[in-house]
Protein backbone atom coordinates (compact mmCIF):
# COMPACT_ATOMS: atom_id res chain seq x y z
CA UNK A 1 0.00 0.00 0.00
CA UNK A 2 1.40 3.38 -0.95
CA UNK A 3 1.33 6.57 1.06
CA UNK A 4 -1.26 7.95 -1.28
CA UNK A 5 -3.62 5.02 -0.63
CA UNK A 6 -3.45 5.61 3.09
CA UNK A 7 -4.23 9.28 2.87
CA UNK A 8 -7.30 8.83 0.63
CA UNK A 9 -9.37 5.86 1.68
CA UNK A 10 -11.43 4.26 -1.07
CA UNK A 11 -15.20 4.88 -0.99
CA UNK A 12 -15.68 1.26 0.17
CA UNK A 13 -13.38 1.73 3.13
CA UNK A 14 -14.87 5.08 3.98
CA UNK A 15 -18.37 3.63 3.96
CA UNK A 16 -17.26 0.73 6.12
CA UNK A 17 -15.64 3.03 8.64
CA UNK A 18 -18.74 5.21 8.68
CA UNK A 19 -21.15 2.34 9.34
CA UNK A 20 -18.84 0.83 11.95
CA UNK A 21 -18.65 4.13 13.76
CA UNK A 22 -22.45 4.42 13.67
CA UNK A 23 -22.89 0.85 14.92
CA UNK A 24 -20.44 1.48 17.76
CA UNK A 25 -22.32 4.64 18.66
CA UNK A 26 -25.67 2.81 18.75
CA UNK A 27 -24.24 -0.08 20.74
CA UNK A 28 -22.70 2.32 23.23
CA UNK A 29 -25.97 4.15 23.66
CA UNK A 30 -27.83 0.88 24.09
CA UNK A 31 -25.56 -0.38 26.82
CA UNK A 32 -25.93 2.87 28.71
CA UNK A 33 -29.72 2.79 28.46
CA UNK A 34 -31.23 -0.60 29.24
CA UNK A 35 -34.70 0.30 28.01
CA UNK A 36 -33.35 1.30 24.62
CA UNK A 37 -31.57 -2.04 24.33
CA UNK A 38 -34.81 -3.92 24.86
CA UNK A 39 -36.78 -1.92 22.34
CA UNK A 40 -34.07 -2.38 19.71
CA UNK A 41 -34.07 -6.11 20.28
CA UNK A 42 -37.88 -6.28 20.02
CA UNK A 43 -37.97 -5.19 16.39
CA UNK A 44 -36.12 -7.86 14.44
CA UNK A 45 -35.89 -6.92 10.76
CA UNK A 46 -37.07 -9.66 8.40
CA UNK A 47 -33.59 -10.16 7.01
CA UNK A 48 -31.90 -10.65 10.37
CA UNK A 49 -31.49 -14.08 11.97
CA UNK A 50 -33.02 -14.79 15.36
CA UNK A 51 -30.57 -14.44 18.23
CA UNK A 52 -30.05 -15.88 21.67
CA UNK A 53 -30.73 -12.46 23.19
CA UNK A 54 -34.27 -13.72 23.58
CA UNK A 55 -35.73 -16.90 24.91
CA UNK A 56 -39.38 -17.48 24.25
CA UNK A 57 -41.30 -19.06 27.06
CA UNK A 58 -44.79 -19.73 28.32
CA UNK A 59 -46.40 -19.69 31.73
CA UNK A 60 -49.62 -21.57 32.44
CA UNK A 61 -51.63 -20.60 35.49
CA UNK A 62 -53.52 -23.82 36.17
CA UNK A 63 -55.78 -22.11 38.71
CA UNK A 64 -57.36 -20.22 35.83
CA UNK A 65 -57.50 -23.21 33.47
CA UNK A 66 -60.87 -24.94 33.59
CA UNK A 67 -61.46 -28.63 33.01
CA UNK A 68 -64.09 -28.40 30.30
CA UNK A 69 -62.31 -25.81 28.16
CA UNK A 70 -60.18 -26.74 25.17
CA UNK A 71 -60.10 -23.39 23.41
CA UNK A 72 -56.30 -23.60 23.18
CA UNK A 73 -56.46 -26.99 21.44
CA UNK A 74 -59.05 -25.81 18.92
CA UNK A 75 -57.13 -22.61 18.24
CA UNK A 76 -53.91 -24.56 17.69
CA UNK A 77 -55.57 -26.96 15.25
CA UNK A 78 -57.16 -24.09 13.36
CA UNK A 79 -54.02 -21.98 13.21
CA UNK A 80 -51.74 -24.77 12.09
CA UNK A 81 -54.17 -26.64 9.87
CA UNK A 82 -54.29 -29.80 11.95
CA UNK A 83 -57.17 -31.95 10.89
CA UNK A 84 -58.21 -35.46 11.70
CA UNK A 85 -57.48 -38.32 9.33
CA UNK A 86 -60.27 -40.31 11.03
CA UNK A 87 -57.69 -42.24 13.02
CA UNK A 88 -57.97 -40.51 16.40
CA UNK A 89 -55.29 -42.66 18.02
CA UNK A 90 -52.61 -41.38 15.69
CA UNK A 91 -53.91 -37.92 14.80
CA UNK A 92 -51.37 -35.17 15.42
CA UNK A 93 -51.62 -33.35 18.74
CA UNK A 94 -49.50 -30.27 19.21
CA UNK A 95 -51.31 -29.36 22.41
CA UNK A 96 -53.74 -31.36 24.51
CA UNK A 97 -55.72 -30.81 27.66
CA UNK A 98 -54.98 -33.09 30.57
CA UNK A 99 -57.00 -33.48 33.76
CA UNK A 100 -55.12 -34.80 36.76
CA UNK A 101 -56.66 -36.05 39.97
CA UNK A 102 -54.99 -36.95 43.20
CA UNK A 103 -56.70 -40.17 44.19
CA UNK A 104 -55.83 -39.75 47.84
CA UNK A 105 -57.28 -36.29 48.28
CA UNK A 106 -59.53 -35.90 45.24
CA UNK A 107 -57.81 -32.64 44.28
CA UNK A 108 -57.97 -32.06 40.53
CA UNK A 109 -56.13 -29.83 38.14
CA UNK A 110 -56.51 -29.22 34.43
CA UNK A 111 -53.67 -28.08 32.22
CA UNK A 112 -52.57 -27.87 28.61
CA UNK A 113 -49.61 -30.07 27.71
CA UNK A 114 -47.45 -29.09 24.76
CA UNK A 115 -43.82 -29.09 23.67
CA UNK A 116 -41.97 -27.64 26.64
CA UNK A 117 -39.29 -26.04 24.43
CA UNK A 118 -36.48 -27.24 26.68
CA UNK A 119 -33.13 -25.47 26.82
CA UNK A 120 -31.57 -28.96 26.84
CA UNK A 121 -34.00 -30.84 24.61
CA UNK A 122 -33.65 -34.65 24.58
CA UNK A 123 -35.30 -34.75 21.14
CA UNK A 124 -32.40 -32.76 19.73
CA UNK A 125 -29.85 -34.97 21.48
CA UNK A 126 -31.14 -38.16 19.89
CA UNK A 127 -31.94 -36.93 16.37
CA UNK A 128 -29.65 -38.77 13.94
CA UNK A 129 -30.01 -36.26 11.09
CA UNK A 130 -30.10 -32.89 12.83
CA UNK A 131 -33.72 -32.38 11.82
CA UNK A 132 -34.74 -31.80 15.41
CA UNK A 133 -33.11 -28.58 16.45
CA UNK A 134 -33.36 -25.62 18.78
CA UNK A 135 -33.38 -22.12 17.37
CA UNK A 136 -31.13 -19.60 19.11
CA UNK A 137 -34.24 -18.00 20.63
CA UNK A 138 -35.18 -21.26 22.34
CA UNK A 139 -37.93 -22.55 20.04
CA UNK A 140 -37.51 -26.28 19.39
CA UNK A 141 -38.51 -27.27 15.86
CA UNK A 142 -38.37 -30.13 13.38
CA UNK A 143 -36.82 -29.38 9.99
CA UNK A 144 -39.04 -31.69 7.99
CA UNK A 145 -36.78 -31.33 4.97
CA UNK A 146 -34.23 -33.52 6.72
CA UNK A 147 -36.46 -35.53 9.07
CA UNK A 148 -36.38 -39.21 8.12
CA UNK A 149 -39.29 -40.14 10.38
CA UNK A 150 -37.31 -42.47 12.67
CA UNK A 151 -39.27 -41.24 15.71
CA UNK A 152 -36.36 -41.40 18.16
CA UNK A 153 -37.34 -37.91 19.29
CA UNK A 154 -40.83 -39.12 20.12
CA UNK A 155 -39.36 -41.78 22.37
CA UNK A 156 -36.91 -39.36 23.96
CA UNK A 157 -39.49 -36.70 24.82
CA UNK A 158 -40.69 -37.08 28.42
CA UNK A 159 -43.80 -35.04 27.62
CA UNK A 160 -45.10 -37.06 24.65
CA UNK A 161 -45.21 -33.77 22.83
CA UNK A 162 -44.46 -35.03 19.35
CA UNK A 163 -46.64 -36.65 16.71
CA UNK A 164 -45.78 -38.69 13.65
CA UNK A 165 -47.72 -38.15 10.44
CA UNK A 166 -48.78 -41.49 9.05
CA UNK A 167 -50.85 -40.43 6.10
CA UNK A 168 -50.52 -38.11 3.13
CA UNK A 169 -52.03 -34.69 3.85
CA UNK A 170 -53.48 -32.22 1.40
CA UNK A 171 -55.08 -29.46 3.45
CA UNK A 172 -52.05 -27.79 4.99
CA UNK A 173 -51.96 -24.08 5.60
CA UNK A 174 -49.20 -22.18 3.87
CA UNK A 175 -47.35 -21.07 7.00
CA UNK A 176 -47.37 -24.50 8.67
CA UNK A 177 -46.04 -27.13 6.27
CA UNK A 178 -46.78 -30.68 7.46
CA UNK A 179 -46.39 -33.98 5.70
CA UNK A 180 -46.37 -37.73 5.75
CA UNK A 181 -43.36 -39.50 7.19
CA UNK A 182 -42.18 -36.68 9.42
CA UNK A 183 -42.48 -35.84 13.10
CA UNK A 184 -43.98 -32.59 14.27
CA UNK A 185 -44.85 -30.73 17.42
CA UNK A 186 -45.77 -27.34 18.81
CA UNK A 187 -43.75 -24.56 17.18
CA UNK A 188 -44.83 -21.79 19.60
CA UNK A 189 -46.57 -20.56 16.41
CA UNK A 190 -43.19 -19.53 15.06
CA UNK A 191 -44.86 -17.83 12.09
CA UNK A 192 -46.54 -15.43 14.53
CA UNK A 193 -43.43 -14.95 16.68
CA UNK A 194 -41.35 -14.04 13.60
CA UNK A 195 -43.89 -11.63 12.18
CA UNK A 196 -42.04 -8.45 11.33
CA UNK A 197 -42.87 -5.48 13.47
CA UNK A 198 -45.99 -6.94 15.05
CA UNK A 199 -45.13 -10.11 16.92
CA UNK A 200 -48.26 -11.96 17.88
CA UNK A 201 -48.82 -14.41 20.71
CA UNK A 202 -49.25 -18.10 19.82
CA UNK A 203 -52.79 -19.08 18.84
CA UNK A 204 -53.41 -20.99 22.11
CA UNK A 205 -52.50 -17.97 24.25
CA UNK A 206 -54.63 -15.68 22.12
CA UNK A 207 -57.60 -18.06 22.39
CA UNK A 208 -57.20 -18.41 26.15
CA UNK A 209 -57.24 -14.64 26.51
CA UNK A 210 -60.22 -14.35 24.16
CA UNK A 211 -62.14 -16.84 26.29
CA UNK A 212 -61.44 -14.61 29.26
CA UNK A 213 -59.47 -17.21 31.20
CA UNK A 214 -56.11 -15.50 30.75
CA UNK A 215 -54.36 -18.62 32.03
CA UNK A 216 -51.45 -18.45 29.58
CA UNK A 217 -48.63 -15.93 29.28
CA UNK A 218 -46.15 -15.86 26.41
CA UNK A 219 -43.03 -13.76 26.21
CA UNK A 220 -39.31 -13.35 26.46
CA UNK A 221 -37.85 -15.06 29.50
CA UNK A 222 -34.61 -13.10 29.17
CA UNK A 223 -36.37 -9.74 29.25
CA UNK A 224 -36.79 -8.85 32.91
CA UNK A 225 -39.53 -6.35 32.02
CA UNK A 226 -41.73 -8.75 30.04
CA UNK A 227 -45.02 -9.75 31.63
CA UNK A 228 -44.02 -13.40 31.82
CA UNK A 229 -40.77 -12.55 33.61
CA UNK A 230 -42.64 -10.34 36.05
CA UNK A 231 -45.15 -13.12 36.74
CA UNK A 232 -42.40 -15.70 37.21
CA UNK A 233 -40.60 -13.36 39.58
CA UNK A 234 -43.69 -12.60 41.60
CA UNK A 235 -45.25 -16.05 42.01
CA UNK A 236 -43.98 -19.57 42.41
CA UNK A 237 -44.00 -21.74 39.32
CA UNK A 238 -42.80 -25.19 38.37
CA UNK A 239 -41.30 -27.09 35.52
CA UNK A 240 -42.86 -30.48 34.88
CA UNK A 241 -40.23 -33.16 35.50
CA UNK A 242 -37.77 -30.58 36.73
CA UNK A 243 -35.69 -33.53 37.97
CA UNK A 244 -34.60 -34.12 34.37
CA UNK A 245 -32.83 -30.73 34.30
CA UNK A 246 -34.18 -29.89 30.86
CA UNK A 247 -34.78 -26.22 31.76
CA UNK A 248 -38.17 -26.08 30.08
CA UNK A 249 -39.48 -22.96 28.40
CA UNK A 250 -43.02 -23.76 29.56
CA UNK A 251 -43.69 -23.27 33.26
CA UNK A 252 -46.77 -24.10 35.29
CA UNK A 253 -48.26 -22.43 38.31
CA UNK A 254 -50.56 -24.19 40.76
CA UNK A 255 -49.44 -27.78 40.34
CA UNK B 1 -70.54 -23.94 -55.93
CA UNK B 2 -70.68 -21.26 -53.27
CA UNK B 3 -70.02 -23.86 -50.60
CA UNK B 4 -67.02 -25.29 -52.42
CA UNK B 5 -65.41 -21.83 -52.64
CA UNK B 6 -65.97 -21.25 -48.97
CA UNK B 7 -64.58 -24.67 -48.16
CA UNK B 8 -61.52 -24.10 -50.31
CA UNK B 9 -60.93 -20.73 -48.69
CA UNK B 10 -61.25 -22.28 -45.24
CA UNK B 11 -58.88 -25.08 -46.22
CA UNK B 12 -56.26 -22.62 -47.44
CA UNK B 13 -56.58 -20.54 -44.27
CA UNK B 14 -56.34 -23.64 -42.09
CA UNK B 15 -53.31 -24.95 -43.98
CA UNK B 16 -51.55 -21.60 -43.81
CA UNK B 17 -52.36 -21.19 -40.18
CA UNK B 18 -51.11 -24.62 -39.20
CA UNK B 19 -47.96 -24.22 -41.29
CA UNK B 20 -47.01 -20.96 -39.53
CA UNK B 21 -47.78 -22.44 -36.12
CA UNK B 22 -45.66 -25.44 -37.00
CA UNK B 23 -42.76 -23.27 -38.04
CA UNK B 24 -42.80 -21.44 -34.68
CA UNK B 25 -43.18 -24.49 -32.47
CA UNK B 26 -41.50 -27.48 -34.03
CA UNK B 27 -40.95 -28.67 -30.48
CA UNK B 28 -43.87 -28.27 -28.10
CA UNK B 29 -42.88 -26.12 -25.13
CA UNK B 30 -44.67 -25.59 -21.82
CA UNK B 31 -46.67 -22.42 -21.37
CA UNK B 32 -46.75 -21.60 -17.67
CA UNK B 33 -49.37 -19.03 -16.72
CA UNK B 34 -48.07 -15.51 -16.18
CA UNK B 35 -47.84 -14.39 -12.57
CA UNK B 36 -49.31 -11.29 -11.01
CA UNK B 37 -47.51 -7.99 -11.40
CA UNK B 38 -45.13 -6.87 -14.11
CA UNK B 39 -42.16 -9.11 -13.47
CA UNK B 40 -40.87 -11.85 -11.22
CA UNK B 41 -38.47 -11.26 -8.32
CA UNK B 42 -35.59 -11.73 -10.77
CA UNK B 43 -35.39 -11.76 -14.59
CA UNK B 44 -37.46 -14.62 -16.00
CA UNK B 45 -34.48 -16.37 -17.61
CA UNK B 46 -32.64 -16.41 -14.29
CA UNK B 47 -35.67 -17.70 -12.43
CA UNK B 48 -36.28 -20.43 -14.99
CA UNK B 49 -32.76 -21.74 -14.61
CA UNK B 50 -32.09 -21.17 -10.92
CA UNK B 51 -35.37 -20.91 -9.01
CA UNK B 52 -34.64 -24.14 -7.15
CA UNK B 53 -31.37 -22.79 -5.79
CA UNK B 54 -32.99 -19.64 -4.46
CA UNK B 55 -35.81 -21.60 -2.85
CA UNK B 56 -33.37 -24.04 -1.26
CA UNK B 57 -31.25 -21.23 0.13
CA UNK B 58 -34.29 -19.45 1.53
CA UNK B 59 -35.58 -22.68 3.06
CA UNK B 60 -32.50 -23.03 5.26
CA UNK B 61 -32.53 -19.40 6.32
CA UNK B 62 -36.21 -19.39 7.17
CA UNK B 63 -36.31 -22.74 8.94
CA UNK B 64 -33.19 -22.37 11.06
CA UNK B 65 -32.69 -18.62 11.42
CA UNK B 66 -36.18 -17.21 11.19
CA UNK B 67 -35.28 -15.00 8.21
CA UNK B 68 -38.56 -14.38 6.44
CA UNK B 69 -37.75 -12.03 3.58
CA UNK B 70 -40.42 -12.13 0.88
CA UNK B 71 -38.20 -12.22 -2.22
CA UNK B 72 -37.59 -15.95 -2.49
CA UNK B 73 -40.29 -17.28 -0.22
CA UNK B 74 -42.23 -20.24 -1.57
CA UNK B 75 -45.35 -18.60 -0.18
CA UNK B 76 -44.65 -15.64 -2.47
CA UNK B 77 -44.37 -17.94 -5.51
CA UNK B 78 -47.67 -19.59 -4.65
CA UNK B 79 -49.45 -16.28 -4.23
CA UNK B 80 -48.17 -14.62 -7.41
CA UNK B 81 -48.45 -17.67 -9.62
CA UNK B 82 -51.82 -18.98 -8.47
CA UNK B 83 -53.80 -20.25 -11.46
CA UNK B 84 -57.57 -19.95 -11.27
CA UNK B 85 -59.53 -23.09 -11.99
CA UNK B 86 -62.99 -23.41 -13.49
CA UNK B 87 -64.58 -22.74 -10.11
CA UNK B 88 -62.67 -19.46 -9.76
CA UNK B 89 -60.49 -20.83 -6.96
CA UNK B 90 -56.74 -21.40 -7.27
CA UNK B 91 -55.96 -24.92 -8.49
CA UNK B 92 -53.88 -27.25 -6.33
CA UNK B 93 -50.81 -29.21 -7.35
CA UNK B 94 -53.12 -32.08 -8.31
CA UNK B 95 -54.23 -30.09 -11.35
CA UNK B 96 -52.07 -30.12 -14.51
CA UNK B 97 -52.83 -26.39 -14.76
CA UNK B 98 -50.90 -25.60 -11.57
CA UNK B 99 -48.04 -23.22 -12.31
CA UNK B 100 -45.33 -25.59 -11.09
CA UNK B 101 -46.89 -28.56 -12.87
CA UNK B 102 -46.97 -26.81 -16.22
CA UNK B 103 -43.19 -27.14 -16.55
CA UNK B 104 -42.40 -29.95 -14.15
CA UNK B 105 -44.72 -32.39 -15.88
CA UNK B 106 -43.17 -31.44 -19.21
CA UNK B 107 -39.63 -31.90 -17.90
CA UNK B 108 -40.56 -35.03 -15.94
CA UNK B 109 -38.97 -33.58 -12.81
CA UNK B 110 -40.86 -34.68 -9.73
CA UNK B 111 -41.09 -32.13 -6.91
CA UNK B 112 -41.77 -33.02 -3.30
CA UNK B 113 -42.44 -29.49 -2.06
CA UNK B 114 -46.21 -29.87 -1.98
CA UNK B 115 -46.30 -33.07 0.01
CA UNK B 116 -45.87 -30.73 2.97
CA UNK B 117 -46.30 -27.18 1.67
CA UNK B 118 -49.66 -25.79 0.64
CA UNK B 119 -49.88 -25.49 -3.15
CA UNK B 120 -52.60 -22.84 -3.02
CA UNK B 121 -52.75 -19.54 -1.11
CA UNK B 122 -54.29 -19.94 2.33
CA UNK B 123 -57.15 -17.55 2.81
CA UNK B 124 -59.37 -18.90 5.50
CA UNK B 125 -59.08 -22.01 7.56
CA UNK B 126 -62.34 -23.50 8.64
CA UNK B 127 -62.57 -23.30 12.37
CA UNK B 128 -63.28 -26.90 13.06
CA UNK B 129 -63.36 -28.73 16.31
CA UNK B 130 -61.05 -31.56 15.42
CA UNK B 131 -59.88 -33.20 18.58
CA UNK B 132 -61.56 -33.93 21.87
CA UNK B 133 -59.41 -33.21 24.88
CA UNK B 134 -58.09 -36.43 26.34
CA UNK B 135 -58.53 -37.16 30.00
CA UNK B 136 -55.74 -38.83 31.85
CA UNK B 137 -56.19 -39.70 35.48
CA UNK B 138 -53.04 -40.20 37.43
CA UNK B 139 -52.89 -42.15 40.67
CA UNK B 140 -51.15 -39.27 42.37
CA UNK B 141 -49.52 -36.05 41.36
CA UNK B 142 -45.83 -36.29 41.75
CA UNK B 143 -44.14 -33.23 43.16
CA UNK B 144 -41.14 -32.42 40.97
CA UNK B 145 -37.94 -32.83 42.94
CA UNK B 146 -35.56 -30.11 41.84
CA UNK B 147 -37.96 -27.27 41.20
CA UNK B 148 -36.23 -24.19 39.94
Amino acid sequence: MTENDKSTPSPGRRKFLGTTAAAVAVAGFSVVSGVRLVSLAEAKPADQPVSNKKRWGMLVDTSKCSSGCDACVTACNTENGLYTTDHPKTDAQWIRKIDLRNKATGWTVSLPMLCQHCANPPCVDVCPTGASFKRPDGIVLVDKHICIGCRYCMMACPYKARSFIHEALDQQVEYAPRGKGTVESCTFCVQRVDEVGKRRDPACVEACNAEGHKAMYFGDLKDANSEISQQLKKYQSKEIRADLNLDTGVRYRGI
Amino acid sequence: MKYSIVLKALFVVALFGSATAGAENRVPVPHPAAGKGEHCVLPTAEMRRNHMKYILHQRKETMHEGIRTPQFSLKGCIHCHAVQGDDGKPVSIKSPKHFCNSCHTYAAVHIDCFECHASTPTETVEAKRLFQPIKLYDSKIEAPAGNK
